[in-house]
C-alpha cells in the first residue's frame, strides 16, 4: 500500500524506551544506545549455575573491581554488530585487496631471504598468541557484567580469529604449508617462545575477566603490537626491503590503533571509579606487565637483533606514558 | 633464489583446518584440566576433538564479508521503515501485540544465548568446536540488537514497548522465556548446547522465524520479516552446529547416549512450552493468515522433526519423550494461550481480544476437531457477558507451573475436558507443575527448580504486597495504556486515526 | 524418505540460485510463500557452483548463499564445487 505522507500528522508518542530516557534524558537514543544498555537480565535470575554454585548467572563478584554501574564502561568508538562488521568488512577489503597485490606482483619473492626467515619466524607463531586472545577475549565476553563492557570483548575475540588466519595466511603466502608447521613447533619448543607461551597458558586459567581484560589487553597487546609491527614491520624491516611485509600486516597496525581507545578508555573508567579499583589495576599492570615484557624479549631479539634490549625499553615506557594518561601510574 | 611455492590453491577443508584447529595447541605450562574446569561434570566423554566435523566453514574475512551484506541491506530496510510511516502499513493494529511479545520475552533470549555461547565458546576444548560456538554469540549479539533497532521505531507510535528491559525481569509471562534461558545458561556447556543449539535452533526455531515471519511479510511489516529471515540466516549456521555437536556427542563415546537423551527430552519439552506462544501469535494475533499453527507444526514439527528423529535412531536415540504429548496439544495449545492471556489482560504489556465471527469461522475450519467443541462455547460466553456490560476478567493469581513458568492452563493430553494438573512434595514443599514433562523434569533436578523465582507470589511479597498497582508500578506495566482490550485500547484509536488520515483525504 | 529443504528470500538474488537448484534435482518442489521460496526433495538436494555460475555469469563462491538463505533441514556437506542437504548416509 502506497501512503501519501504530504496531509497526514502523524504524532509520536515518545522518542525512546524508558531505561534510555532515564539513563539520557528524553532525546532519541542511538542505535548503540539502544543495543547495549541494560540488555542484560538484572534480577529476579532463575537458578545459580550447576557448574559454580557460588556464582550467580551474571556475577558482579567474580572479578576484583568493583562498579556502581558497569555500563559506565561505554566503547568510545560506540561498535554495536552492525558498525562493527561494516568497518571489518571495509578494511577486509582492502587486506584481500593488497594479499592480490602481493599475489599478482610475485611480491613476496623480491623480499631478500633472511629477511623473509626473520619475519616468518616471528609473524607465524604469533598466530597462537593470537589464539590465545580469541580465547581471552571470549573469556572476558562470556563471563564480565554488563553489554556495554562484554559486546566490545566478543568483537575482539574474534578480531584475534581474524588476525591469527592473516598471519596463517601471510605463513603461506610468503613460505608454504611447512612454515606454519614449523612455526607450530618453534611455538611449541623453541626456549625463545617458551616464557611467551606459559604467559599466554597461564591466561587460560585467569578466571577474573577484568584481570584477564589487563593481562590481555594492556600488560600483553600493549606491548607487543607496537614491538612487532612497528619496530619489527615498519621499522627494521621495511628498511632491509620488506615492505612487502607492511603491505601484508597493514590490518595489524589499524586494528591495533583503533582498539587501543577502547582498552584506554576502559582503563581510566575503572580506575577513576575508586581508589580501590585503581591499586587493583596497578597492581595487575605491573605483575602482568613485567611478565609480558620478559617473555617478548626473546621474541624482540628474533626480529631485531641487539637492538632488542634499548626497543624494549622504549616501549616499555611508552606504555606506562600511555597507562598514565588513564590515571595509571606504574 | 629458493623461493618456495606461493600460496597453494588450498581446498575448503584443508583451508579451513589450517586456519583454525591448527591455531590450537596442546598445552604443558596449565592442565587440561584447569584451562577447561567444566568438560567433565555432565558425564560426556569426549576422547577425541579432532573428529568434530566443521559445519560451515566460514572463516572471519567471509563472515565479515557476508555479514556486512546481510547487515547493510537490513538496515537499509528498517531506515526506510523509519521515515516512511512503515508502521502504518501493517494490516492491522492487533498485529502489533505479536511485536510486543516477541520484543519483551524473545530478544532478550537472544542476549542471553550470545552470553551462553561466548561460555561454551571458551569452555570447550577443541578449536573447531570453538570457533563456531564463538561466532554464533557474535550472532547472537546482531540478533538481540536488530530485533530491538527493528522494533524501536514502533515503540515511538504505540504502547507495550517501551519498558520491556523492565519487565523482561518482572512480568509474569517474559518469565516464561528468561527462565528457559536461564536454565540453559545454569547447565554445563553440553548441556546448553544441546539446549540451544539442538533443540531450540534445530527443532523449534523454525517454527518461530519461518511461518511466523512470512505471516509478518504477509501483514505488512517489512521490518520485522527482514529482522526474522536475516536472523534465520545466521540460524541456519547454527543449527547445523547443533545437529554437528550431538552426532558428535554420540559417536564419541556410547556412554553419552542416555545423558543425551535425557536432555533432548528435557529440552524439547521447555522448548515447545516456550514457543507455545507463537502458537498464539499465529493463530490470533496475525490479522491476516498464511497457515494455521496446526500447519505448520505439520511441516517443521512433524516433517522436519521427524526426518531428524528417524536419522538420529542410527545412534540409538528416540523421539523425544514429550512428542506425543506435544502432537496432542498442537489442536489446543493457541486457543488456551489466547483466553488465558484475555483473562488475565490486566497484566499483559501488550493487548488481547475476543475473536471476531470471521476469526472464528477460519479458526473452526483450521481446528476442525477442537475449536467448535471446546473453544468457541467459551468465547461465545466471554462475548456474551462482555454484552451484558459484565466484562470477563480474572484478577486471580495464576496457578505457575515451577518448571515452565506458564499459568496450569493446559488440559490432559487424552481428555480436553479436564483442566492438566500435577503436583509433588520435595522437602515437605508443595510445587505444582502443568505437565508430566514439566514435572519430571523437576524431579529430575528437584535442587535447580526449587530456586525459580515465581513472578506471581511477587504479588504479595515486598515491595508490593498485594497491591494490583503497586504491582504494575513495580512491573513498569501503565495501566490502561500497555494492558487490556484492544478494542478502545489508544493504540486502536491512533492506529486507525493514523491509518485513515494517510489513507483518505480527510 | 524424509524430506530435505532450503528456504530462500524472494529476489534477484536468489532467481539463478534457484533455477540452478531446480534444474539439479529433478525431484525438487518449489514452494512460493510470502517474501520465501522452499525447495524441498526427497532425501538429498545438490546445490552446485557450476550450474549456478552459467546462470549467473560471473563467478559464485557458494558461501554468497548464506546473505540470502533463511533456512534448512538435513546434514550438510559443503565442499569448493557443490553444497549437498541429505539425510542419508
Amino acid at each position: 500500500m502506497q501512503i501519501d505522507l504530504r496531509t497526514v500528522t502523524i504524532e509520536p508518542q515518545r522518542v525512546a524506551f524508558d531505561h534510555l530516557i532515564r539513563r539520557f534524558g528524553n532525546k532519541p537514543a542511538s542505535r548503540y544506545q539502544e543495543g547495549t544498555y541494560d540488555i542484560q537480565a538484572a534480577e529476579n535470575l532463575h537458578y545459580r549455575p550447576t557448574w559454580a554454585p557460588d556464582q550467580e548467572l551474571y556475577d558482579k563478584g567474580i572479578t576484583r573491581i568493583v562498579m556502581r554501574d558497569w555500563y559506565d564502561l561505554k566503547d568510545p568508538r560506540q561498535f554495536f554488530y552492525n558498525t562493527y562488521t561494516l568497518t571489518r568488512a571495509r578494511q577486509q577489503d582492502a587486506v584481500e585487496a593488497n594479499y592480490k597485490f602481493i599475489e599478482g606482483k610475485g611480491l613476496a619473492g623480491m623480499i631478500a631471504p633472511d629477511l623473509r626467515e626473520k619475519a616468518l619466524s616471528v609473524l607465524v607463531p604469533l598466530r597462537h598468541v593470537a589464539w590465545g586472545a580469541n580465547q581471552n577475549h571470549t573469556f572476558v565476553c562470556g563471563y564480565g557484567y554488563g553489554a556495554a563492557f562484554t559486546q566490545p570483548s566478543i568483537y575482539q575475540a574474534l578480531d584475534n580469529l581474524g588476525i591469527a588466519q592473516y598471519l596463517s595466511r601471510i605463513g603461506l603466502m610468503l613460505g608454504g604449508l611447512d612454515t606454519l608447521t614449523q612455526g607450530k613447533e618453534a611455538w611449541i619448543g623453541d626456549p625463545a617462545w617458551q616464557d611467551l607461551r606459559r604467559y599466554v597458558e597461564d591466561c587460560l586459567v585467569t578466571r577474573d575477566p577484568f584481570e584477564l581484560f589487563i593481562a590481555q589487553n594492556v600488560a600483553l597487546d600493549g606491548l607487543l603490537y607496537p614491538l612487532v609491527y612497528g619496530d619489527m614491520v615498519d621499522g627494521a624491516w621495511a628498511s632491509e626491503g620488506g615492505s612487502t611485509i607492511a603491505l601484508a600486516t597493514q590490518f595489524m597496525s589499524d586494528w591495533f590503533d583503533e582498539t587501543r581507545k577502547w582498552v584506554d578508555a576502559v582503563v581510566k573508567t575503572a580506575a577513576a571509579e575508586s581508589a580501590a579499583n585503581k591499586d587493583v589495576l596497578t597492581g595487575w599492570i605491573a605483575s602482568w606487565g613485567e611478565r609480558a615484557a620478559r617473555a617478548l624479549l626473546p621474541v624482540a631479539r628474533l626480529g631485531l637483533g641487539d637492538q632488542a634490549e634499548a626497543v624494549m625499553d622504549e616501549r616499555r615506557a611508552d606504555l606506562a606514558a600511555r597507562l598514565a594518561k588513564t590515571g595509571i601510574k606504574l | 633464489m629458493d623461493m618456495k611455492a606461493p600460496e597453494k590453491k588450498l581446498g575448503i577443508k584443508e583451508k579451513y583446518r589450517l586456519l583454525t584447529r591448527d591455531l590450537a595447541w596442546q598445552p604443558t605450562y596449565r592442565s587440561e584440566k584447569e584451562i577447561y574446569p567444566y568438560l567433565d561434570y555432565e558425564g560426556i566423554k569426549i576422547h577425541d576433538w579432532d573428529k568434530w566435523e566443521d559445519p560451515f566453514r566460514l572463516t572471519m574475512d567471509a563472515y565479515w564479508k557476508y555479514q556486512g551484506e546481510k547487515e547493510r541491506k537490513f538496515y537499509a530496510i528498517i531506515d526506510a521503515h523509519a521515515q516512511n510511516n512503515g508502521h502504518l502499513n501493517i494490516t492491522d493494529g492487533r498485529y502489533l501485540s505479536a511485536l510486543k511479545i516477541f520484543l519483551q520475552a524473545i530478544s532478550p533470549g537472544e542476549y542471553a544465548a550470545h552470553k551462553g555461547f561466548a561460555r561454551v565458546g571458551r569452555e570447550f576444548a577443541g578449536a573447531g568446536t570453538q570457533v563456531a560456538c564463538q561466532m554464533q554469540a557474535l550472532d547472537e549479539m546482531r540478533h538481540a540488537q536488530t530485533q530491538i533497532h527493528a522494533l524501536s521505531n514502533y515503540n515511538k507510535y504505540y504502547s507495550g514497548f517501551h519498558a520491556f528491559a523492565e519487565t523482561r525481569d518482572r512480568i509474569w509471562y517474559t518469565s516464561v522465556a528468561r527462565s528457559f534461558f536461564d536454565d540453559s545458561m545454569a547447565s554445563g556447556p553440553f548441556e546448553f548446547l544441546i539446549a540451544i543449539g539442538f533443540s531450540f535452533e534445530y527443532v523449534l526455531t523454525n517454527l518461530l522465524f519461518v511461518p511466523f515471519m512470512s505471516g509478518a511479510a504477509y501483514n505488512g511489516d517489512m521490518a520485522t520479516v527482514t529482522f526474522g529471515f536475516s536472523a534465520q540466516s545466521d540460524e541456519a549456521r547454527h543449527m547445523t552446529l547443533g545437529l554437528e555437536c550431538i552426532k558428535f556427542m554420540l559417536e564419541q563415546d556410547p556412554d553419552n547416549l542416555p545423558i543425551v537423551q535425557k536432555w533432548i527430552d528435557k529440552w524439547f519439552w521447555r522448548g515447545f512450552r516456550v514457543l507455545g506462544l507463537v502458537s498464539t501469535m499465529m493463530d490470533y494475533m496475525l490479522p491476516k493468515r498464511v497457515m494455521s499453527w496446526r500447519e505448520a507444526w505439520e511441516i517443521y514439527g512433524v516433517e522436519n522433526g521427524g526426518a531428524l528423529f528417524k536419522d538420529l535412531a542410527f545412534y540409538g536415540i528416540r523421539p523425544p519423550k514429550g512428542w506425543e504429548d506435544a502432537g496432542k496439544a498442537i489442536d489446543h495449545m493457541s486457543h488456551q494461550f489466547m483466553l488465558g492471556f484475555y483473562q488475565w489482560r490486566f497484566g499483559t504489556a501488550f493487548h488481547s481480544w475476543i475473536p471476531s465471527d470471521q476469526d472464528m469461522d477460519w479458526l473452526s475450519q483450521k481446528y476442525p476437531t477442537t475449536f467448535d467443541k471446546y473453544y468457541r462455547p467459551r468465547w461465545d460466553y466471554i462475548k456474551r457477558a462482555e454484552a451484558e456490560g459484565k466484562p470477563f476478567k480474572n484478577f486471580g493469581l495464576a496457578k505457575l507451573c515451577q518448571c515452565c513458568q506458564l499459568p496450569c492452563v493446559f488440559t490432559e493430553p487424552d481428555d480436553a475436558s479436564v483442566l492438566c494438573h500435577r503436583q509433588t512434595t520435595h522437602k515437605g514443599e508443595i510445587y505444582h507443575f502443568c505437565s508430566d514433562g514439566c514435572q519430571e523434569i523437576f524431579e529430575d533436578e528437584p535442587e535447580k527448580y526449587v530456586q525459580a523465582w515465581l513472578p506471581m507470589p511477587q504479588l504479595f511479597q515486598d515491595p508490593v504486597n498485594g497491591d494490583l498497582a503497586a504491582w504494575m508500578d513495580w512491573a513498569h506495566l501503565t495501566d490502561g495504556l500497555d494492558n487490556g482490550e484492544y478494542q478502545g485500547s489508544s493504540d486502536q484509536r491512533n492506529f486507525d486515526r493514523w491509518r485513515g488520515l494517510a489513507t483518505s483525504n480527510t | 524418505m524424509s524430506q530435505v529443504f532450503i528456504a530462500l528470500q524472494t529476489n534477484e538474488e536468489t532467481r539463478p540460485i534457484i533455477e540452478a537448484i531446480e534444474a539439479d534435482n529433478p525431484k525438487a518442489v518449489v514452494t512460493r510463500d510470502p517474501a520465501m521460496v522452499r525447495i524441498s526433495a526427497p532425501g538429498q538436494l545438490v546445490i552446485r557452483k557450476d550450474t549456478i555460475e552459467q546462470n549467473l555469469g560471473r563467478d559464485f563462491d557458494l558461501q554468497e548463499i548464506h546473505i540470502n538463505l533463511i533456512t534448512l533441514s538435513g546434514h550438510v556437506d559443503e565442499d569448493d564445487e557443490t553444497l549437498t542437504l541429505h539425510w542419508d548416509r
